[in-house]
């Protein structure tokens, strides 16, 4: 069982380590600040989240590295 | 608090004993042993126990005593939470994010080149220099970023030194990124030149692209990693299709091309890539180049320590004396700026003052990410190396050096080799080429090219088959010409926004990211800039990359000095004087093996000068040198050099003023009894809500 949560967790950190190396943040993460610190603002779909986020990565600030 | 941390166990100690003595027997086999071929473990393995001993120790060091990392302070991630931009992140997750960021093909090409000094002078640089300068600087940057509310590089520059320090390096940073990425589109040129194989996988990847960027937008949207799995099965069956196209009468003269035609495409290709909508080109294709990369990056580490070869290149060569055909220049200065990244990479304190310092949850973790990243980055760097000098030496002349000094026939190249004392036959060479499904291997200078025939032979000892050779070739040229493709994209619509911004001044609705006209213009300005270097070094007599290499280099080095002199500075604003050799010297070596550098690529026998004065001498005498074969193209050869040498001169420059710079806020510093940093007030990790 401790096994099964390990592997699950580790899962959910490589998926959230690719798509952070696409530039794409944790929605659940995102998700969960909103209803916090922000519960007047409509809460986006992943769908917009993604396309937001993408528009986002290539608005400047440095580019890739060599 | 520390205390404990720093002062390990009995158990521990013996460890590190036993690790120091296992590093250095690896470190003296590699470094003493001559005459006989050694095996490439040796090398991976010295380099693993250097690296782990001094994360452990050095790493450390700089952590406590230099930084003073306070792991009980709330980093930005947590005092600037908003669920995108700033969050607090899992250690591993900002590790492997900040590899993917700064691990490109610079670690890939630079060691690749410097093999023809052989493996030790490139080895101990990337070995000694990335400890003591390369993660330095990541390190201290990204430490510095994380006091200032994650602030970037220019902004750090402007608060500690000045508006005009601050505009000077950024100007830097414009000129800087057009040499890259001209240097690295002319990397995909010289891999692609008459390779139908490899220029039909090459343009696959366009329609595979808008294929992935339409699923996502519209069929199944955010589902990155299956569309990447998608993109991966077409891209490996492109590279299956690539050899019925090379071997087809009608097909392969579509895809064969020389080197103008090949840099007039990227040309075209960069100017449209960066003015469709990011959704539908560049995006997908740097999903589907990250993933590649990464999983390359781990092939090529399993290929070396299952295939263990033997270096065959001799530990260090005559061409240490500066008459190497690869590149010009003695191994002090050219050698350190050959390798930049992989031992020290300027750009890096971009990224490590970028993303990286919004994601960290604590200041304990940055020694792991800013640190340990560059030494992975380093180890890539030793891989390539590897990959570089587990060949032939006579096919690594033979691919790297440029068709003036070898001729463009195997018995040529064989013959003039053979004189340098790496002894190759036609035939091998013959061979080689058929082996990895090429016409012809000779002067394929860049690095992608010789890294892939390593990687190929490598990888076809470990799982050999008919014909896999030619597939693990195409493969690899596959994946370097993807990933330099994305940051040429990328680069130029930065460098778009860039040049946007200086025009609006000018022109305010030119500003506008909407406006079509300011749009065009500013790309078609960015593209003109990196273009110009890489029609320039499709014509050069040299080949190119010979010419383009140590500018990129000195620009590069240039921006790493940048950093570690505003690392120095700050330190003495912290009053930490004690400790300001940790960045200052790193800062005054490469200050001088730039200035070293630009002195000889201005001044002497190498320099752009020389190059420049032997063509006008000839041309006003009537005759052509080759491979001019009209006037006008003597005349645009002069013209480049001329141009190569006002860019080293703009580089040089540069450096003197922005060193008068530090060394004015440094005096003044020092003069002040309190500390004068710009750093954000310490807040208390515990007095936070976590979220």
């Amino acid at each position: 069982m401790d096994l099964r949560a390990r592997l699950q967790t580790f899962r959910k950190r490589a998926v959230q380590t690719a798509r952070l190396c696409c530039g794409v943040p944790d929605y659940e993460v995102y998700v969960q600040h909103l209803r916090e610190h922000h519960p007047e603002r409509k809460v986006p779909s992943y769908a917009e989240f993604f396309r937001e986020r993408q528009e986002a990565r290539y608005k400047g600030g440095g580019g890739r590295c060599c | 608090m520390h205390s404990a941390t720093l002062k390990p166990s009995p158990a521990a100690k013996i460890l590190w004993v036993a690790i120091a003595i296992v590093g250095a027997w690896c470190l003296g086999v590699v470094a003493l042993r001559r005459g006989e071929p050694i095996n490439a473990i040796w090398l991976v393995a010295a380099a693993i126990a250097v690296f782990v001993i001094g994360y452990r120790f050095y790493g450390k060091f700089v952590e406590h005593y230099v930084l003073k990392l306070d792991p009980s302070r709330a980093p930005p991630s947590v005092l600037r939470n908003d669920g995108l931009d700033y969050v607090p992140t899992d250690k591993w997750v900002v590790f492997g994010h900040h590899f993917a960021a700064i691990a490109g093909a610079g670690p890939l090409v630079g060691p690749v080149l410097a093999a023809q000094m052989g493996y030790l002078p490139g080895t101990m640089w990337i070995l000694f220099g990335v400890v003591f300068a390369g993660a330095v600087q990541d390190f201290m940057i990204l430490g510095l970023s994380l006091r200032r509310d994650g602030r970037s590089l220019g902004h750090m520059l402007r608060e500690e030194l000045g508006p005009l320090p601050g505009i000077v390096a950024m100007i830097g940073v414009l000129v800087l990124m057009m040499i890259v990425l001209a240097v690295l589109a002319l990397v995909v040129v010289k891999a692609l030149t008459h390779s139908p194989w490899g220029t039909f996988t090459v343009a696959a990847t366009i329609p595979i692209a808008l294929l992935m960027g339409a699923y996502l937008r519209w069929f199944r949207p955010g589902r990155i990693l299956e569309v990447s799995i998608i993109g991966l099965v077409l891209l490996l069956l492109s590279i299956w299709a690539g050899k019925f196209v090379a071997d087809s009468v009608a097909l392969a003269p579509i895809f064969d091309m020389d080197a103008k035609a090949l840099a007039w495409w990227l040309i075209g290709y960069g100017f449209v890539a960066s003015v469709l909508p990011v959704w539908l080109l560049l995006a997908p294709r740097d999903y589907l180049s990250t993933f590649l990369k990464i999983g390359t990056i781990a092939l090529l580490a399993l290929a070396i320590f299952l295939a263990a070869p033997m270096l065959q290149m001799p530990a260090v060569t005559k061409f240490i004396d500066g008459t190497g055909p690869v590149f010009s220049g003695n191994l002090f200065p050219f050698l350190f700026i050959t390798i930049a990244c992989g031992a020290v990479s300027g750009w890096h304190s971009i990224i490590a003052s970028g993303t990286t310092p919004k994601l960290l949850a604590n200041e304990g973790q940055a020694r792991m990410v800013g640190y340990g990243g560059m030494l992975m980055e380093a180890f890539v760097a030793i891989m390539a190396m590897v990959a570089a000098v587990s060949l032939h030496p006579g096919v690594y002349f033979a691919m790297n050096a440029p068709g003036a000094i070898i001729g463009t026939t195997v018995e040529h190249a064989a013959q003039v080799i053979s004189q340098w004392g790496f002894v190759v036959t036609p035939d091998e060479l013959i061979r080689t080429a058929k082996d990895v499904g090429e016409q012809s291997i000779l002067s394929r200078a860049g690095g992608a090219p010789t890294l892939a025939v390593g990687m190929a032979q490598l990888l076809h000892n470990i799982l050999p088959g008919e014909g896999m050779m030619a597939f693990w070739y195409h493969y690899a040229i596959l994946f370097e010409a993807l990933f330099i493709l994305t940051t040429v994209d990328a680069g130029t619509r930065v460098g778009r926004f860039m040049i946007q911004e200086i025009v609006g001044l000018v022109h305010k609705p030119l500003q506008g990211t909407e406006s079509w006209t300011g749009n065009l213009l500013a790309t078609a300005i960015c593209v003109a800039l990196w273009g110009y270097f890489l029609y320039q070094g499709a014509v050069d007599p040299l080949g190119g990359i010979n010419t383009l290499w140590p500018l990129f280099g000195i620009a590069n080095q240039m921006l790493a000095a940048i950093a570690l002199m505003l690392a120095t500075v700050v330190v003495v604003k912290l009053k930490r004087e004690r400790y300001v050799w940790v960045p200052g010297i790193p800062a005054i070596w490469l200050i001088v093996c730039t200035l070293a550098a630009g002195y000889e690529k201005l001044v002497g026998p190498i320099s752009f000068t020389a190059a420049a004065d032997k063509y006008a001498t000839a041309l006003a005498s009537g005759q052509l040198l080759a491979p001019a074969k009209t006037t006008a193209a003597m005349q645009q050869i002069i013209t480049n050099n001329r141009v190569d040498m006002v860019m080293t001169g703009l580089f040089m420059a540069l450096v003197v003023v922005m060193v008068l710079f530090c060394l004015n806020a440094l005096v003044k510093a020092w003069r002040t009894n309190h500390p004068t940093a710009n750093e954000e007030p310490y807040v208390a990790l515990a007095d936070v809500a976590v979220h």
